[in-house]
């Protein structure tokens, strides 16, 4: 088999990506979790707006796990409108005439920052499973590289959903001086066994597929698509509530009148998730699939504060705007209560909602006018303090 | 809501606030931190952060109530004072403000226990169902009273743990807890000229105001 066209474009194509970049010299690499020095890293990033004179009013926008830095421009490879441009854009609840939006591409990841897929400098061939195991902590000291680059010293608020609400909490954690506010969102501060159990079979799935080749599918000339379209479609599932999914698709039959009596998509809710599927391949890479979510399941910021949470948070001044979903069963709202209290016990000044809706996981990235009226309030009520003034 | 509400617009005046909470406004020194429980439409801390410029927090139980503290800039988180409170580190507040609430929690003790400890000074309000017309209705209409301050029928009302003014006193002299200021309020919140604590204080008063501290 050959590999597929479009994987062949997200091979070729990410280093040509619009949007910008920045290299972490292997002279200072990144020093990792693991121990392992990383470098060069590239860092592929966007950014909106302006950074005023102060450098006071930069907004980091941190990405789920395959999410990417086109936060609000048209994506390379699907043509689809940004993750976020519900709340990112001019006069928005982002509003890039007022703030200086980043978001940068994860480390590990498939969209120009360096991940699996890239050249190894050592072997001159694709990194494969030679790339180090990254955590959390690795991505934030790569984006922290990055806002040292940018000039800017603290940042004004740093706001993310999912894997982004993890990277918000580790910022908080290990640069407190530098976030004056965050809004972790859908998130947790560890990632639960149910969460780790779904993961895992996202990444035998991809394993399973003889294409993969032991990791080295680019050198072998092949792609592990249905390992990968197989992982996306389990964990497409746990972003949804059973609400909506009944919802939407109920028991429908796709494009038939009757069952086949056969395994052909008769439902349509099996057409969905098969095209789900299909379409993710086309847009990432299965090498950065396992790395990603391997560092999501690794990441426990209470273990790596001696089993006390708001140790983690002791002494800090920054503002936090929790906020979770009612019909999140991902990181459901118990998650996001358990990091309220902690960072109670931390005399922060913590502002927890939990926000009504039937849409699960996803929510963050769907139109909920109050989790954007509470933004917009909790935002201005932040600018405030900080004394940002705006025309 | 499109979008941030223009910055201009933050800087609006204050509204009046309610008399009572006014009462509890007064007693704040400008700048301490202050955690006020069960906040409700998060009035009283709009107020003091705009106005004494505290630095305010609020824990309210209904989830459209801190919802709309939030969008206000507030920082408010959902909440229980019978369960929340131990989370909170001790003497991390100058003033812990618990306004028409005690009465409604499962374990007052408890809660006010919690408060003396979080704050430097706990600042109580509460119905007093000692105050006269409601002993008259017990007395001479044999029913739960339904009056100004206790709206709810007994079947439906959350005041679950009512007490006089000088039960309270009982209470606070049992933990230890020394009673700093007492004032009594009337129907509308008012401050009464009345010595308080005492007999009359309890026979006269709609509501007690009371700032507590505990040493060590």
């Amino acid at each position: 088999m050959t590999a597929h066209p479009s994987i062949t474009t997200l091979d070729s194509a990410a280093a040509s990506f619009t949007g910008k970049r920045f290299v972490i010299p292997a002279s200072d690499p990144l020093r990792l979790d693991s121990g392992v020095e990383l470098g060069p890293v590239t860092v592929a990033y966007q950014t909106y707006g302006t950074l005023n004179a102060e450098k006071s009013n930069g907004i980091l926008v941190c990405h789920a796990l395959t999410g990417d830095h086109f936060v609000a421009d048209r994506h390379p490879v699907t043509g689809k409108p940004g993750w976020w441009e519900a709340i990112v854009g001019p006069g928005k609840l982002l509003d890039t005439d007022r703030y200086f939006i980043v978001c940068a591409n994860v480390l590990g990841g498939c969209m120009g920052t360096t991940g699996p897929k890239d050249l190894d400098p050592a072997t001159g061939q694709p990194y494969g499973l030679a790339f180090p195991v990254i955590t959390i902590g690795d991505m934030v000291k790569a984006q922290a590289r990055l806002i040292d680059h940018l000039g800017i010293d603290k940042l004004f608020c740093v706001i993310g959903g999912s894997m982004g609400g993890m990277q918000v909490l580790e910022w908080c954690s290990a640069y407190p001086e530098r976030v004056f506010a965050a809004v972790p969102v859908a998130t947790s501060y560890r990632h639960s066994a149910q969460n780790i159990a779904f993961h895992e079979v996202g990444r035998q799935a991809i394993m399973a597929d003889p294409q993969w080749n032991g990791g080295a599918y680019q050198a072998a000339g092949t792609q592990p698509q249905r390992g990968l379209a197989v992982a996306r479609m389990a964990a497409h599932i746990t972003y949804l509530s059973e609400t909506a999914l009944h919802r939407k698709f109920g028991r429908k039959l796709q494009d038939r009148a009757q069952l086949s009596y056969g395994f052909d998509a008769d439902f349509q809710v099996e057409s969905y998730l098969r095209h789900q599927g299909s379409t993710f391949v086309d847009r990432f890479d299965a090498n950065s699939y396992l790395y990603i979510t391997r560092a999501m399941d690794y990441f426990d910021l209470q273990a790596e504060h001696g089993g006390s949470l708001a140790a983690a948070f002791e002494g800090t001044k920054t503002r936090f705007c929790v906020v979770s979903f009612t019909s999140d069963w991902l990181f459901p709202t118990s998650e996001s209560r358990a990091l309220v209290h902690a960072l109670n016990a931390a005399a922060a000044n913590v502002s927890f909602v939990e926000i009504v809706s039937d849409k699960g996981h996803d929510a963050f990235l769907l139109d909920e006018p109050e989790f954007h009226a509470v933004l917009g309030g909790f935002l201005n009520g932040a600018a405030e303090h900080r004394g940002l003034k705006f025309k | 809501m499109t979008g941030p509400l223009p910055l201009a617009a933050q800087g609006r005046p204050r509204a009046s606030i309610r008399v009572d909470l006014q009462a509890i406004a007064e007693m704040i020194e400008p700048g301490s931190r202050v955690l006020d429980i069960g906040c409700g439409d998060g009035a009283l801390l709009d107020y003091l952060a705009h106005e004494k410029n505290v630095d305010a927090r609020g824990i309210e139980i209904s989830q459209a109530g801190v919802n709309a503290c939030v969008a206000q800039g507030l920082s408010v988180v959902q909440g229980d004072a019978d369960t929340d409170l131990k989370d909170y580190p001790t003497r991390g507040f100058d003033y812990a403000i618990l306004s028409q609430t005690l009465q409604a929690t499962w374990d007052p003790k408890a809660v006010l226990e919690h408060l003396v400890r979080i704050s430097r000074r706990a600042i109580v309000s509460f119905p007093n169902f000692g105050v006269w017309h409601v002993r008259l209705r017990l007395l001479f209409g044999g029913k739960m009273p339904v009056t100004g301050t206790l709206t709810s029928a007994w079947y439906e009302t959350p005041n679950i743990h009512l007490c006089t003014l000088d039960d309270f006193v009982d209470l606070c002299r049992a933990l230890d807890v020394t009673i700093e200021q007492a004032m009594v309020l009337d129907s509308v919140g008012r401050p009464k000229g009345l010595q308080a604590p005492g007999r009359l204080a309890n026979l006269l008063g709609e509501q007690g105001l009371f700032v507590l501290t505990r040493g060590g």
